[in-house]
């Protein structure tokens, strides 16, 4: 019998403190639409690192083999070498460059260093044509539709004669347009011989090209089903897809939620020109004093955009619609605006948004609300020893002195860093994105009981959240977003794994 | 453990600890020392050592405005011809218009940091690199020297007042302690001494009462005693030769004023924030737009001054006034421990880097090393304080 395409044997890929893949095995058949779906986090971009050789060979352990011969990358000309090809969601193309000149970038048709430039554009509109892509190849990518600039992207990699073509969510960004074009592109390069791995949230697409799925859930391989034996369906998908076993355990809570609604949102929409399409659309939400509401969805949803725009930070993009907090209309020209009116927004990149990494936990701390310890500006530097002082205790940061750069601490202490930096402005609505990303147990328990504390003294929170079982085992209600729309509201009672699931991949 | 061995394994460790900060100091120390052994001691003497820190003036307060500047992540190539231009607006005010000091001062001052908000407009509001918005200042500033010299020539300044701030010095009181010496100057350094210990104490007390970790006694009397004699020698120094200049009290005070700013205020903490991460500074409600405008204005604002004071201390205003002070100021505050990625530095460090981009010129005059050579050994200094800076820092985060 002929051997697969490719096998990935026993994968095994950690990370300090997480192990991302744990014996994942993975197998692709030639010539087959292979898809692969998971929950994020579930460990679909790191196995296709491992396998582009984005993580070399040695920093994980198991074996890949291609076309039965096992292989050693060592970065990613190596895997290019045997003929795979991937494609990344941020696309990699220059966009100041023209067409063909992307598309032959790093293998240029040259003689002794000098470009053969009319056998460039000939080869480059031989490529377009089989990708089907109408375009003068003199044009520059950045006047290109996200759309074609994909396409560009696989011809590239045909230009390269990919044997394995893998597609990272290659139509998040497309309209429907657009991915039907992909999708049938696929069906046909597929029918020419080449295999592809195709990442997706979509499940529909998936159920349409896909000849195998195989699920991934928490870095480990579910199951793996033949597309056209009638086993897959939609709820089978998901079901497969969340099962996430819930390994934390959840503090107990007793608060009050009171009628009263500190934020309204309504017919929030948020349009970028620079990408030339909606983030947002018509969202509606209301979050009531002492409550914590969930806001759950995929990444890309549009969840970040929605807590920044109604935060102040919507550089460059149209707002429409209302926002609402204690019962007056507001608009926020920045997040000075926002923090003074009570806001407060803990970012999910807390070491490119949230802290300055130089300066030590004092100053981080504080940074939000200096003018409470100054007096005409002059820092009363024994007060914000205290205040400092302060949330090292109460919030337990681990750290040898306040002076410590916060560059030095643990991922879970620098969260905290965060969070008494944002506590001290003293905020009314609290917007947690991704509180316990990347950080240990012990450390989520510690901020779990945190925001217990903190409705309870009768401050909001909205917890922004890809972990299921963190938003149903935290919230009071749960909306999903998908798409920059509200999908649904859902209370935590009636809410199940399944369901958010559901709404979060509906497009 | 012996009293002796603990001493010493602590001044190790605090020197360790603190290698970059004392670095510098070490640095124009050693680089001084060298200097006296071969220039028979004319280095040293009280009449070099003031001339050099008159000369050290005008790039020096470019340097501590320069610091800020690229603490913010930007760069202002205008200044040098900025401050040329504005030297030639204070001599043709005070010649021709006949304004008095007390009116040019204030008035170039202002002018200045309007140039630095019109070079802070395109970098902030249309995110403009800041080498390329300053380098249109540096081509057009450099046109306007041209321009306001044209018909003169050199400017000759005559008023007394505004030349005194380039060359005078302030006057002594009438009684004198030690013979041939300036007895306010000598006077000044003690107050400097007695009120540098006092806050030190003070501040060390209150890190005690706190429970902080504080330099161990023995160290903390090594720097009183250190930093002491060195604010005694140099008042010793400067009371030799006609006492303290104008031009180091103007320095002084611009460099107590951005201490201050830097280490005590919402508004320095602001700046230093945008400098090490402008995203999370914007999201913590700092507008780095304002901030921009802030420290470019406070550039425009240190660039006047140093017009001033090299125009005054030349008497006049020439049509090459300024050429080259903005590399000088980068280069005094690179020596001095700033990055170029944003965020660290600070101003007491370029000071003492421009007294030792200063000195290192002196020094080699004094020797009568050609100009070629001097150049050389700017450079090679320039590396070497870098590549010093960027490994201990390395270490330091290592560690």
């Amino acid at each position: 019998m002929e051997p697969p395409i490719l096998e990935m044997r026993q994968i095994t890929k950690e990370f300090p403190g997480v192990r991302a893949l744990d014996n994942v095995t993975f197998s692709v058949k030639r010539g087959e639409i292979h898809c692969l779906v998971g929950e994020n986090g579930a460990g679909k971009s790191t196995l296709m690192k491992v396998l582009s050789g984005v993580y070399p060979y040695g920093s994980y352990s198991g074996e890949i083999l291609i076309d039965g011969q096992p292989q050693r990358f060592f970065g990613i000309a190596d895997s290019e070498r045997v003929g795979i090809g991937i494609i990344y969601q941020e696309l990699a193309l220059v966009p100041e460059l023209t067409v063909y000149e992307n598309i032959f970038l790093g293998h240029e048709i040259s003689r002794n260093g000098v470009i053969d430039w009319n056998e460039t554009i000939r080869r480059a509109n031989e490529m377009l044509r089989k990708v089907r892509l109408d375009v003068n190849p003199a044009a520059k990518i950045r006047d290109l539709g996200v759309g074609k600039q994909q396409l560009v992207e696989i011809a590239k990699a045909l230009s390269r004669e990919v044997k394995l073509l893998i597609l990272d969510e290659p139509t998040a960004a497309l309209n429907e347009n657009d991915s039907e074009n992909l999708l049938n592109l696929l069906r046909e390069l597929r029918d020419h011989g080449v295999t592809c791995i195709l990442i997706s949230h979509k499940l529909k697409e998936v159920l349409a090209v896909a000849d195998t799925v195989t699920v991934l859930r928490d870095g480990k391989t579910v199951c793996t089903l033949d597309g056209h034996s009638g086993e897959v369906s939609e709820q089978a998908l998901i079901r497969n897809m969340v099962g996430r076993e819930i390994t934390n355990i959840y503090p107990p809570r007793n608060h009050q939620i009171s009628d009263e609604v500190m934020l309204e949102l309504r017919n929030w929409t948020v349009y970028a020109p620079e990408l030339g399409r909606y983030l947002l659309r018509d969202v509606n939400l209301q979050v009531r004093k002492g409550e914590i509401v969930g806001l759950a969805g995929l990444m890309g949803a549009g969840r970040t955009e929605l807590a920044l725009s109604l935060f102040g930070n919507a550089p460059g993009y149209r707002l429409s619609g209302e926002l609402w907090l204690k019962g007056r209309k507001r608009v926020f020209r920045h997040p000075r605006e926002a923090i003074a009116a009570g806001l407060a927004y803990v970012s999910e990149d807390r070491k490119a948004k949230g802290l300055v990494l130089i300066q030590d936990v004092r100053q981080n701390i504080t940074l939000a609300n200096l003018q409470a310890l100054a007096k005409n500006g002059v820092i009363d530097r024994n007060a914000e020893i205290q205040v400092a002082e302060g949330y090292r205790k109460s919030l337990n940061i681990k750290t040898p002195t306040i002076e410590q750069q916060v560059v030095n601490l643990s991922g879970g202490n620098q969260q905290k860093v965060c969070l008494g930096k944002w506590l001290f402005v003293r905020p009314d609505v609290l917007i947690l994105d991704e509180p316990t990303r990347g950080i240990d147990v012990g450390a989520k328990y510690e901020i779990y009981q945190l925001m217990n504390r903190l409705v309870e003294e009768g401050m909001s929170i909205i917890m922004i959240s890809s972990e299921l079982p963190e938003v149903l085992g935290m919230s009071d209600r749960i909306y999903v977003v998908s798409g920059g729309r509200m999908k649904g509201e859902l209370p935590v009672a009636a809410a199940t794994q399944e369901k958010i699931m559901e709404l979060a991949v509906d497009y | 453990m012996t009293t002796r061995a603990a001493f010493v394994a602590n001044l190790q460790r605090a020197l360790g600890q603190n290698i970059r900060q004392y670095g510098m100091f070490i640095a124009l120390f050693v680089i001084m020392i060298i200097f006296s052994i071969t220039t028979n001691g004319i280095f040293i003497s009280s009449r070099n050592l003031s001339n050099l820190i008159n000369q050290t003036g005008y790039i020096a307060v470019l340097g501590v405005g320069m610091t800020l500047v690229i603490v913010i992540r930007h760069i202002d190539l205008s200044v040098g011809f900025l401050a040329g231009f504005l030297g030639a607006v204070a001599a043709i005010a005070l010649r021709f218009w006949d304004l008095p000091t007390i009116v040019v001062v204030p008035m170039v001052l202002v002018l200045g940091g309007l140039a630095g908000l019109l070079t802070a407009f395109p970098v902030a509001e249309l995110k403009i690199p800041s080498f390329v918005a300053s380098l249109a200042g540096w081509l057009i500033y450099r046109g306007a020297l041209q321009l306001v010299t044209a018909g003169t020539g050199t400017i000759i300044i005559e008023d007394e007042t505004f030349n005194a701030i380039g060359n005078g010095f302030i006057p002594d009181v009438p009684l004198s302690i030690v013979p041939g010496y300036h007895t306010l100057t000598l006077f000044l350094g003690v107050l400097a001494i007695v009120a540098f210990v006092i806050s030190e104490i003070r501040s060390r007390n209150k890190k005690l009462a706190y429970n902080f970790e504080v330099l161990p006694t023995d160290m903390f009397v090594l720097k009183l005693v250190f930093i002491s004699a060195l604010i005694g020698l140099l008042a010793w120094i400067m009371a030799g030769y006609n006492g303290l200049s104008w031009t180091m009290v103007i320095v002084l005070v611009v460099v107590a004023i951005y201490h201050f700013i830097t280490t005590q205020t919402v508004l320095g903490r602001h700046i230093y924030a945008v400098g090490g991460n402008p995203e999370a500074a914007e999201l913590s409600g700092i507008s780095v737009k304002r901030m921009t405008y802030i420290v470019f204005a406070s550039m425009g604002v240190l660039s006047a001054l140093s017009g001033i004071l090299f125009a005054s201390r030349l008497r006049s205003a020439t049509t090459t006034a300024g050429t080259l002070f903005e590399l000088d100021a980068i280069a005094a505050a690179y020596i001095g421990g700033v990055s170029a990625a944003g965020g660290v530095g600070n101003v007491i460090g370029s000071i003492i880097g421009a007294l030792v981009y200063v000195s290192l010129t002196s020094g080699m005059n004094l020797m009568g090393i050609d100009i070629a050579y001097q150049y050389i050994v700017r450079g090679l200094v320039l590396v070497a304080a870098v590549v010093f800076d960027v490994t201990t820092r390395r270490r330091g985060r290592a560690g």
